[in-house]
């Protein structure tokens, strides 16, 4: 590289980091999600933007493929083997309501569109998914982890992250054109991986941390990013997806390790990240939106009904209140990282060229509606505690 | 009582206990340290009235106020319950032998038979300080024993002994 491109290269990544901090100080000051507005920055520029980006595109695309690793990396890091396997036992028919009710939508529009079965799989994926992310720090900041619904809420975004675990392979095989029995392949390989990794975090964790685990910060942060691409790539080169590598490898580290490792990584997951937003939008054409807006309108407003719906249900067969129960349904609305994840790998894979902005809009409509969503169900919630007739009055101000 | 234990998967855990007069509270653990102390509502238990965030330095102040409390309840508890048994509290002041000398060289048990089971530092407890604990002035020291015992380990103490 010429040395009149590396000042291009410079420029170009400063004004987009830039770009980026002044986006989240404002989300910061509304306390919203930065994701839509990372989204935003993308489409404003490269293809169809105000201003292409090309000195700086290369360095994009890689920082995009690291976001999407270190993304699902902190996410397994914040479980431990043992809640993923509490979960299991006591969640399996919550997730599974969960993903029929709100992976349908999607699935029905595609085929519908006549988009055909591949693009069906991954629009499901896109409208099923809750953004754990969002959805953890909605309920922290709205006061809503001492209810009674939270437990069953987590319990979803756990089942959820495992569904991508499975799901996210099978995706990969499928949008690599390997047919049925490639895809079952894929899938073979990829429980095998799954269960090879919970097995040695479970069984064996004391061996990964004895070997990962240094006092200094230097050394834990240059060995815990290497692992985690490492095993990236060879799971992407299984065709397991090289984010379900991440994601496991997160799981496996549990404890104070745990907690080092998600300090120092942290800052790196959020530039990362912020990049891959940003990478997708870019690569989505604004001029694309309009025609989809239609779309994506009718599938909001069923990804908002279907979430509701699944945290009504879930809430009450953990014999909650109705008051609980439209909160687990308002707190499971948000979509946002994970459902960009599914349609980045769709894009790039050239699926269907309107599944991009179709998720781009799903996604930017739900990160903000979702928690000013979530904010109304207390009231609402408040109403339905008050009608119920033959109650006796109660002093509610103490 | 029961305290009810919840799992809170990638959050850590909450536990929730109901008050005799009827009201449920509730302490969410963050695995990073937070606490969240949370009241329920009257008229809705599964909803919360208020939540308070507390750093780990203030949880650990919180704990300390409503357990420091406890533990003199018990001792008085334990001193109404054994007959012939007393606690005393016993100052270390200016110009006891025993400022900044370890607790193992009273001897306090051998020569007393009384026992030293805490020492109050800066309204924190100490229970059942080691041999090698070293007292400070202000240091509030909790015997038991017979009442000739007890008194002897006070005369120890404040060097009248």
């Amino acid at each position: 590289m010429t040395a009149v491109h590396t000042h291009v290269l410079l420029i170009e990544l400063g004004a987009v980091v830039l770009g980026l901090g002044l986006l989240a100080a404002v989300a910061l000051r509304f306390s919203i999600s930065p994701i839509p507005l990372y989204l935003l920055a993308g489409l404003a520029f490269g293809t169809g933007g105000l201003w292409p980006l090309s000195a700086s595109e290369q360095f994009i695309e890689t920082g995009a493929e690291i976001g999407v690793i270190l993304l699902l990396f902190t996410l397994g890091l914040e479980y431990n083997a043992g809640e993923l396997a509490a979960s299991l036992r006591t969640s399996t028919t919550g997730g599974l309501l969960d993903l029929v009710l709100n992976a349908s939508p999607g699935v029905a529009a595609a085929l519908l569109l006549g988009w055909g079965p591949v693009a069906a799989v991954a629009l499901g994926g896109i409208t099923y998914v809750t953004s754990s992310g969002i959805t953890a720090k909605v309920m922290s900041d709205l006061g809503w982890l001492g209810n009674r619904e939270a437990p069953t809420v987590l319990s979803i975004l756990v089942m959820e992250d495992l569904t991508m675990a499975v799901y996210l392979p099978i995706l990969t095989a499928l949008l690599a054109g390997v047919g049925l029995l490639g895809g079952l392949g894929a899938l073979g390989i990829a429980a095998a991986t799954v269960t090879a990794i919970l097995y040695l975090a479970l069984r064996h964790g004391r061996l990964v941390q004895r070997f990962v685990s240094s006092p200094n910060d230097e050394v834990l942060l240059l060995k815990i990013l290497g692992l985690t691409l490492l095993v990236a790539g060879v799971a992407q080169g299984l065709q397991v997806s090289a984010a379900v590598g991440a994601f496991l490898v997160g799981i496996a580290l549990s404890g104070p390790l745990a907690h080092t490792a998600r300090a120092l990584l942290t800052p790196l997951r959020d530039l990362f990240a912020a990049v891959f937003f940003v990478f997708f939008g870019l690569h989505t054409n604004p001029a694309d939106l309009p025609p989809v807006a239609g779309t994506a309108a009718a599938l909001a407003v069923a990804g908002i009904l279907t979430k509701l719906a699944t945290g009504w249900i879930t809430a009450a067969r953990a014999g909650a209140a109705p008051s609980a129960r439209v909160r687990a349904g308002a707190a499971l609305i948000p979509r946002g990282e994970f459902n960009i994840v599914i349609a980045g790998l769709a894009v790039t894979a050239g699926a269907q060229p309107r599944l991009g902005p179709l998720a781009a809009a799903y996604v930017l409509t739900l990160a903000v509606a979702g928690p000013l969503l979530a904010r109304c169900a207390e009231p609402v919630a408040r109403r339905l505690v008050r009608r119920p007739a033959g109650t006796p009055p109660l002093n509610t101000a103490a | 009582m029961d305290i009810e234990r919840v799992p809170l998967p990638g959050i850590g855990l909450r536990h929730v206990l109901a008050t005799t007069r009827g009201r449920r509270i509730g302490v969410v653990s963050h695995h990073n340290g937070r606490r969240d102390l949370v009241v329920y509502r009257r008229d809705d238990p599964d909803s919360a009235a208020d939540t308070l965030v507390l750093t780990p330095p203030e949880a650990e102040a919180l704990g300390e106020l409503l357990g420091t409390a406890r533990v003199t309840e018990r001792l008085a508890e334990l001193h109404r319950q054994v007959e012939g048994l007393v606690s005393v509290q016993v100052p270390i002041g200016e110009g006891s032998p025993f400022d900044a000398r370890p607790l193992g060289a009273t001897r306090a048990r051998t020569r007393t038979g009384a026992s030293i089971v805490a020492v109050v530092r800066d309204r924190s407890v100490i229970a059942s300080p080691r041999p090698d604990f070293v007292f400070n002035v202000g240091d509030v020291v909790v015997v038991i024993g017979t009442a000739e015992g007890t008194a002897a380990v006070a005369d120890i103490l404040t060097g009248t002994g």
